[in-house]
């Protein structure tokens, strides 16, 4: 199971049944196939719809129904079309239970940075909207990045998306949650400790007293 | 009343230095005739407005990637360019002066633009550079930027299905950003795969009432549409064939 395929089955265990949810652009848009199969949540895609469901096969396809990265999709039984200032209404006026967000840094404020590196911008998108907007915050990225330098700080170096907005972060390694007291570690990846993810980790956190293994 | 022109008689409207309005989400509701002859045309120095770029799978041959390509766009004032790598290098070497709104606000300014408005306030975007050079207001104990409005001098919107009034009727998630851009510019030219006979959308379906609209144009027939998004997600490998 690659990192990606890893991130999205945790990240999915977060929402809860009858959540509306919005999964952001990238690696989060993988949490749509691996939602559990005993609970309902409400997909909202930020380009226009509520409820729609995977990936159709060739044949099955349509060229007005895409998500938000414009990857083909099927519409499930109850789902419902509307516009872009529509949609921004449901994300930014609180309609929204739970956001998954892709980041390139996070840090131990709960600060998430993931629309702009230096000399390349991609682009914010609709992430801020849902940092303002959505009751609660997942952010998923790899624990480490390709030179094995920590991508969890103490503060954020590249432009923040939102500031002291995350509520769960969700790596490869390990779980976190953002409280008033700072980063507090609650799941780790079987074969890793507490020390294993201090010693990679630049962020100052705690361990729960019921830190456990990694789910999913 | 008839709005029903030949692409050409619309495209004539697009001079050098323009401010162009596009409609579309990653290519899903972009008017791609037009675009292509927005391209074939020419025109340069565009401050080009849409709320995000070219489909992930352009390979800078689809939707808005050939106006990067070809160096058409001076300005392009939307949400989100990483799509595009043509254009993401173009803005790297500051060849395009990339102007960011958060999504939300970027489509409150063009209805704000559209709907007469002075300005919106949101609180996306606090904390954060996009509060940089804008009026921020505390109200209600929360903190709130003031946006102003966005307009363009002519915008492209695409649909299902026009009359010769201007009535367009939507299909699926291609309605996205074209309701509001509809509104938004002097001069709108609404794009669509079936010029359909006065009567033929039902009230209840119209997605933009004709008064928005300047300008009716054939687009790709339906069939057409339907087999341009199929080659384009094959040749991403997201469809297998």
């Amino acid at each position: 199971m690659d990192f990606r395929e890893m991130i999205a089955r945790r990240a999915a265990l977060e929402l809860k049944d009858g959540e509306v949810v919005n999964l952001g652009f990238g690696m989060p848009m993988a949490v749509a196939n691996f939602i559990p199969e005993d609970i309902e949540v409400i997909l909202q895609s930020e380009n226009g719809c509520l409820v729609f469901g995977p990936t159709p096969k060739l044949g099955e396809q349509d060229a007005d129904t895409a998500n938000s990265g414009s990857m083909p999709i099927t519409l499930k039984q109850g789902a419902s079309l509307f516009d872009i200032f529509t949609s921004f209404g449901i994300i930014r006026g609180g309609h929204v239970d739970t956001a998954i967000l892709g980041a390139l840094e996070v840090d131990q404020n709960g600060s998430i940075a993931n629309w702009s590196m230096p000399g390349r911008s991609p682009g914010m998108g609709g992430a801020m909207d849902l940092v303002a907007g959505a009751r609660k915050i997942v952010a998923i990225l790899q624990h480490n990045d390709k030179q094995g330098e920590s991508k969890i700080l103490k503060e954020c170096t590249l432009p923040l998306t939102g500031k002291a907005a995350v509520d769960v972060i969700i790596t490869d390694k390990a779980v976190f949650h953002v409280t008033s007291g700072g980063l507090v570690l609650k799941e780790i990846i079987s074969g890793l400790t507490a020390d294993d993810i201090r010693a990679i980790t630049k962020a100052d956190f705690t361990v729960a007293s019921d830190l456990c293994e990694y789910q999913g | 009343m008839n709005k029903v022109v030949e692409l050409d008689q619309a495209i004539e409207k697009v001079h050098d230095g323009m401010t162009i309005m596009i409609g579309g989400f990653l290519g899903v509701g972009a008017p791609l005739k037009c675009i292509e002859k927005i391209v074939e045309k020419g025109v340069k120095n565009l401050t080009l407005i849409s709320v995000v770029n070219a489909h992930p799978f352009a390979k800078g041959k689809f939707d808005l990637a050939p106006l990067f390509v070809n160096g058409q766009v001076k300005k392009f004032i939307t949400s989100h360019n990483g799509t595009c790598p043509e254009a993401v290098e173009l803005a790297r070497r500051g060849e395009v002066e990339i102007e960011f709104f958060p999504m939300g606000t970027w489509i409150e300014k063009v209805r704000a633009g559209g709907a007469g408005l002075g300005g919106i306030l949101t609180p996306t975007g606090i904390d954060t550079m996009v509060e940089e050079g804008k009026q921020k207001l505390h109200i209600n104990g929360r903190d709130y930027l003031l946006e102003l409005p966005l307009r363009a001098e002519i915008a492209f919107i695409k649909g299902y299905r026009a009359d010769r009034m201007g009535n367009v009727e939507y299909r699926r998630v291609a309605m996205n950003s074209n309701t509001t851009v509809a509104t938004a510019a002097d001069y709108v030219v609404a794009e669509v795969n079936e010029i359909v006979a006065v009567g033929e959308i039902e009230p209840e379906r119209v997605g933009t009432p004709s008064v928005f609209v300047k300008a009716v144009v054939q687009g790709y027939s339906f069939p057409e549409h339907q087999e341009k998004f199929k080659e384009l997600w094959i040749s991403g490998g997201i469809l297998k064939a």
